[in-house]
């Protein structure tokens, strides 16, 4: 089925993704925080008749449109992007992905152009009332686009609610509350927009911790940090809760990608957190060179174990484990992958068996051969692999991806906190360490949050769809020159914009709140 | 209520819909018409700005119904858009281009500092204008003339020229429905312009453009429509799947589907009484209701002829067997279904599109609203 594959053509088909995604990235999650903290803003406005929190909200709006704008260019890419460059995927679960795009443009992002141009414009030709829901729309529409998006992507991490048709060669849906209320895509969303909150409370911290070290717009700076910090300090806590059920999720349904993000080679009962670590350069246990040893580590006993389980006794499959077979906390056996391997050979062997037959008229030929292929289409992607090792994502990447983020979550918090307290505590102003701090954690919150998802997606890897697709088999039969070519098209383009819009943000802070949105 | 539908049933409802919103997008690219018309129209700084204003109220509602477009083809008939997208690469690819680059533009153009210069992001919005609508309707002109793609028993495609879909530029009946978009997007930028700026200048300067745009638009459109009423076509056998050429298959369509051959005059006339009324009567601004809503029935039976009545809707020139229809390109039976209970929003999306816009153009824009707003384009 996938005959001369071009490994070349894989790897730069990638590479335009994973561009494309980052640098969309950058501007989404802002995006979806700012809308709810500009919405806050307006209810305070709208509450209190205050004039100087309309003019609070309007500065935020305005950071918020020059950001909103490149992250819609950004973004129509990534959805026709399916179908340029993994046109074999787009068949394969097309059934079941496309549906979720769709979605997102009728109910989501109709919602969000629709009521962002009252929201800019109509300040002085709707009601009071009618602009704060149209601010307030322009948030839920902006993070519904999101949940739908991250549906589809929670399926390609976990995918459920879907049966195989041999006839059309592709996955079928047969329970769409299935795919919608999959664990992994409710976690998934929430996960992901509550980091999303924090990314834009930490921006508003920062630009307003630099307005208060200028000694300008000092009040309407110390507005903007309590609002910012409340909505940062629950959202964090969200995230955590939320962060925590996906990995308990991840260790069942992705143990490799679990294994590969703590590091943990060889699994074992009551195992132990890394929760810092550096990787060597050598390899770990002389099994695979892309497993390396730890320089040092510092582990919490049993931690593991209980963030997987909530049991600090429970057995934890490393690597190996799953490389050779294990059998898991409830008692499944998991066969080694060498096994699997040979029953997605069987599989896809039983489908070509299936379609000859077909071809032939062949009635008791397609039969046997769809039985042989529903006996063996749990691991049909496997059947595409020779070496067991392939199916280990890069451990290093893995690993300190998940601890980047982690680390940066947990210091945000401590960030919220602080604002809090030296805003109650009045002194704030002088603190210049702390103001300087918060101006640095901008760029900290973007490392975290592109960490998350280079953890989710390269962590998947081999696979796009786990289990049933490798990503080498998803790619569309073009040459892989046309995409090294829109490869580097994509990066001056965006590069360009991204260098634009930097610049624009940066002016527009200078210029500040007393000005209104320029 | 869906399911009891039959899967033939589904798939012509959301050829329908996808239709419909194909349709409505060409109706919308009056921002992109109206973008290729900003120094012709605008002479001073103010009225440029007047222009641009009044489109960058309205160019995501465009850009949107693209992106839901797409989305809607993907989720309702997956092996057009694995077929399609991942073959004509680099038409589509110059498409996305035309759009990344637009979707910046209007709220960058004005900004200070923003590194590249206003006259840049004007040039991203004509390039948008002009590229995008002539590319698209080129594209779509492939609906009837077929394209160079196979298609596996396993339903993976490949295309058969090096030139990823640009060849499509060589059969002139594609080209012509390229420029007929492009012509046609012209002319409902300037209706928009007279329905929604406050300026004698930039009315007349617009009502010029009807005939300027008007008149090529007409000669387009004319050989695209009676060139596609006389040529074979790309007929499909009910009973056995098998696609074959057929004479006047078009016309035929259109013959047994007496619904769409009124829609598409009923279209073709409110897009004459559009133009020629705003031209003719001195002070006439409705002219883009006529116009607008008449493309939409053109473009609508236009979509419709080419994918109903046992007709290949993307044809195969690399392998005639290849073809794609409603049938063998769709999605399954389960999700038409949940796909089509999503499709009984559509209505309540269109009614607060309508009422947001309503509440957003009660007041035309003058040049006294751009000296007092704050957050310009």
């Amino acid at each position: 089925m996938i005959e001369n594959l071009d490994l070349s053509l894989v790897d730069w088909s990638r590479a335009q993704f994973a561009l494309t995604a980052m640098y969309h990235w950058i501007f989404v999650p802002l995006t979806l925080g700012m809308a709810f903290i500009i919405a806050i803003m307006e209810t305070i406005y709208v509450k209190t008749n205050d004039p100087a929190w309309k003019k609070t909200t309007k500065f935020w709006m305005t950071l918020f449109g020059i950001n909103f704008a490149i992250g819609v260019a950004t973004g129509i890419i990534l959805e026709f992007e399916f179908g340029t460059n993994w046109s074999n995927y787009s068949w394969f679960v097309g059934d079941i992905f496309g549906a979720p795009l769709a979605i997102e443009g009728i109910m989501a992002f109709f919602m969000e152009s629709t009521f962002i141009a009252v929201m800019f414009f109509g300040w002085n030709k709707v009601s009071k009332k009618f602009h704060l829901i149209s601010t307030w729309l322009v948030a839920i529409g902006s993070n519904l686009s999101a949940l739908w998006i991250l549906v589809a992507n929670g399926w390609m991490q976990n995918p459920v609610g879907m049966k195989f048709n041999p006839d059309t060669a592709r996955n079928e849906m047969d329970n769409f509350w299935d795919v919608l209320f999959s664990p992994t895509a409710v976690n998934k969303f929430l996960h992901t927009i509550s980091s999303a909150y924090i990314l834009a409370a930490v921006f508003v911290i920062g630009v307003s911790a630099w307005y208060i070290l200028k000694k300008t717009n000092v009040v309407f700076a110390k507005r903007s940090i309590v609002v910012a910090a409340v909505f940062g300090l629950l959202t964090s806590l969200f995230t955590v809760m939320t962060g925590d059920n996906s990995a308990r999720e991840i260790v069942r349904d992705q143990p490799m990608k679990f294994a590969a993000f703590e590091g943990l080679y060889n699994g074992s009962k009551g195992a132990g957190l890394v929760a810092l670590g550096i990787m060597s350069t050598s390899e770990g246990d002389g099994t695979n060179e892309n497993m390396k040893d730890f320089h040092f580590k510092i582990e919490i006993p049993n931690m593991l174990s209980y963030m997987a389980y909530l049991d600090g006794n429970a057995f934890v499959p490393g690597v190996n484990d799953i490389i050779n077979g294990y059998t898991d906390n409830d008692g499944e056996i998991h066969p080694p992958v060498t096994e699997k391997m040979e029953m997605g050979r069987k599989a896809i062997a039983a489908l070509k068996a299936y379609k000859a037959a077909k071809k032939t008229d062949d009635t008791v030929g397609a039969k046997e051969a769809e039985k042989e292929l529903k006996a063996n289409f749990k691991y049909f992607g496997y059947g595409y692999f020779s070496d067991p090792y392939e199916v280990v994502p890069s451990v290093s990447i893995s690993f300190y991806s998940f601890h980047i983020m982690v680390g940066l979550g947990m210091y945000f918090i401590l960030l919220f906190v602080l604002c809090l307290v030296y805003i109650y505590k009045g002194s704030v102003v002088n603190k210049k360490w702390f103001l300087r701090m918060a101006i640095w954690s901008i760029p900290l919150a973007y490392l975290a949050s592109e960490c998350g998802w280079i953890l989710a997606e390269m962590g998947r890897q081999p696979w796009v769809i786990q289990d049933l697709m490798p990503t080498m088999a998803a790619v569309s039969s073009i040459d892989s020159m046309s995409v090294i070519i829109t490869f580097f098209l994509f990066l001056i383009v965006f590069t360009g914009l991204l260098i634009a819009e930097i610049k624009i943000m940066l002016k527009q802070i200078k210029i500040g709140p007393n000005h209104g949105g320029n | 209520m869906f399911e009891n539908l039959s899967h033939l049933a589904l798939q012509q409802y959301w050829w329908i819909i996808d239709s419909l919103l194909g349709s409505l997008l060409v109706f919308l690219m009056f921002v992109q018409g109206g973008q290729t018309l900003i120094y012709r129209i605008g002479k001073s700084e103010l009225e440029r700005t007047m222009v641009v204003n009044a489109l960058g109220r309205k160019w995501e509602f465009t850009f949107t119904t693209l992106v839901t477009f797409g989305g809607a083809m993907f989720a309702s008939f997956p092996l057009f858009y694995s077929t399609s997208f991942g073959g004509a690469y680099w038409v589509w690819m110059a498409i996305l281009f035309c759009f990344i680059i637009q979707a910046v533009a209007y709220e960058f153009r004005s900004k200070p500092n923003n590194v590249w210069g206003a006259k840049t992001f004007e040039a991203f919005l004509f390039i948008n204008g002009l590229l995008g609508t002539i590319l698209i309707g080129t594209a779509v002109g492939t609906f009837f003339n077929g394209a160079e793609f196979t298609v596996n028993d396993f339903n993976q495609s490949k295309w058969a020229t090096p030139y990823g879909g640009l060849e499509a530029v060589l059969n002139f009946h594609n080209v012509a429905l390229g420029l007929t978009v492009f012509f046609l997007a012209r002319v409902l930028g300037s209706l928009y312009f007279m329905n929604s700026i406050e300026s004698d200048q930039i009315f007349a300067r617009s009502k010029k453009q009807l005939l300027v745009s008007g008149i090529p638009f007409l000669v387009f459109f004319l050989f695209f429509a009676v060139r596609l009423l006389i040529m074979d076509g790309f007929a499909v056998d009910a009973q056995t799947s098998i696609v074959s050429m057929e004479s006047f298959k078009y016309l035929h369509n259109l013959i047994a589907m007496p619904v769409v051959a009124v829609l598409f005059l009923a279209g073709v006339v409110g897009v004459l009484f559009g133009l020629v009324k705003s031209y003719l009567l001195e002070k006439y601004t409705k002219g883009i209701w006529f116009a607008g809503g008449g493309t939409v029935l053109v473009v609508f039976s236009l979509f419709l002829l080419a994918g109903l009545n046992n007709t290949s809707f993307y044809p195969s020139l690399a392998d005639l067997q290849s073809s794609l229809t409603i049938q063998n390109a769709s999605s399954s039976h389960y999700t038409l279904t949940a796909m089509s209970y999503v499709s009984l929003m559509v209505p309540f999306v269109i009614a607060y599109i309508v009422w947001a816009w309503r509440a957003m153009n009660s007041k035309k824009i003058d040049a006294q609203e751009i000296s007092s707003e704050d957050h310009l384009y």
